[in-house]
C-alpha cells in the first residue's frame, strides 16, 4: 500500500531535537521561482547533467565531509566502471554498485542515442550535497555551475540530488 | 529530480519530478535499466509539459510493496517503543551519519593512488583544497 512521502524537514527537526542540536536552517524560497519556458524540443536540446551525490571519477580527489564546495567535471563518455561514490548522509551501497541510481549518465546516453533527445552536453558536473552552508552553495557553488552550464551552451539541465 | 518532496517545495525550484524512493536512488533502482529509463522519460516528460512555475510532478513508482522502509528513515528506534526506550535507543545511536572532516573519503585506496598520481583532472575548487 503506497504510503505519503516521508516529511525530510520533520524527521531532521526531530533528530536535531533529540540529540540537542539548535533546529537546522532549511533554504526556503518563497518567492516564485524563475521558470523559462523550453528554447526548443527535447529531441533538438543540448542537455546538462548535474548531480549531487558525491561521484567522482578514479582519477580525480574523493569528496571530503565538511562542507565540501568544491565539484568535479566528469567527461559524459566516461564508464561507468570508472565512477565512485563518497557521500556521508545517505546509503552509498547502491549507487556504488550502479551509479546510474544518483547520476544517471549512461541513461541519458541511451536516451540521447534513440533521439529522444539531441544529444549530452561534453561534461556533467558533481559534487557532495552534504554542504550545510547554504550560503557557500549560493555565493560560490551555484554561480560556478550556472556558468558552466552558460559555457556548455546547454538547452536544459537534469538536477540530480540525493 | 527529487526524493524529498518537503526540502524540494521548502527550496521551490522552477520544475521538479518526484521520485518516492528512499535517498541515494533518485534516478532509479540499482541494475535495473529498464526502471532508470522509465523514470528518466517521464522526468523529461515533466519538463517538458509543466506550464507552472514551482509545479513537483509526482511520479507513480513505489519502492515496494508496503513502503515500510519509510519507517527506518532517520528513526533508529522502533516507533512502536516506549518513551524510554526510545530514549535509550537514540542514545546507543544518537546519529549514524559519517565524521566530518576535510579528508577526502576515497571509496578505495586504490583510488586514492590513482587521485595522487594523476593530479586530479576536472576537480575545480572553489576555497584552498585540503592539504
Amino acid at each position: 500500500m503506497s504510503r505519503p512521502p516521508v516529511d525530510y524537514i520533520e524527521r531532521t527537526r526531530s533528530q536535531y531535537q533529540s540529540l540537542g542540536y539548535p533546529p537546522y536552517q532549511w533554504v526556503e524560497n518563497k518567492l516564485a521561482p524563475p521558470f523559462v519556458p523550453l528554447s526548443r524540443p527535447l529531441h533538438e536540446s543540448r542537455v546538462g547533467l548535474i548531480a549531487s551525490g558525491g561521484i567522482y571519477r578514479v582519477g580525480q580527489m574523493a569528496f571530503h565531509f565538511k562542507d565540501d564546495v568544491s565539484y568535479r567535471e566528469i567527461d559524459t563518455d566516461a564508464p561507468m566502471s570508472e565512477l565512485r561514490i563518497s557521500h556521508f548522509a545517505y546509503d552509498t551501497a547502491d549507487a556504488r554498485r550502479d551509479p546510474n541510481v544518483v547520476f544517471p549518465l549512461q541513461t541519458l546516453r541511451e536516451l540521447a542515442h534513440v533521439s529522444r533527445i539531441r544529444e549530452l552536453a561534453s561534461k556533467a558536473y558533481t559534487f557532495m550535497g552534504g554542504i550545510y552552508s547554504a550560503r557557500k552553495v549560493r555565493s560560490l557553488l551555484a554561480p560556478a555551475l550556472a556558468d558552466r552550464m552558460v559555457r556548455d551552451e546547454v538547452d536544459v539541465v537534469v538536477l540530480v540530488p540525493v | 529530480m527529487t526524493s524529498a518532496l518537503s526540502i524540494t517545495r521548502s527550496v521551490n525550484p522552477p520544475r521538479a519530478a518526484f521520485v518516492d524512493f528512499p535517498l541515494g536512488h533518485t534516478a532509479g533502482k540499482a541494475g535495473d535499466k529498464p526502471l532508470q529509463r522509465k523514470i528518466m522519460i517521464d522526468t523529461l516528460s515533466a519538463l517538458d509539459s509543466i506550464q507552472v512555475p514551482g509545479d513537483i510532478r509526482h511520479l507513480s513508482y513505489q519502492w515496494s510493496d508496503d513502503d515500510s522502509w519509510k519507517d527506518r528513515v532517520m528513526r533508529p528506534a522502533k516507533t512502536t517503543a516506549t518513551t524510554t526506550e526510545s530514549t535509550a535507543a537514540s542514545k546507543q545511536n544518537p546519529d549514524d551519519r559519517l565524521e566530518r572532516t576535510t579528508e577526502p573519503q576515497y571509496q578505495s585506496p586504490a583510488d586514492q593512488r590513482a587521485a595522487m598520481s594523476a593530479g586530479c583532472p576536472g576537480c575545480v575548487f572553489l576555497e584552498s583544497p585540503p592539504a
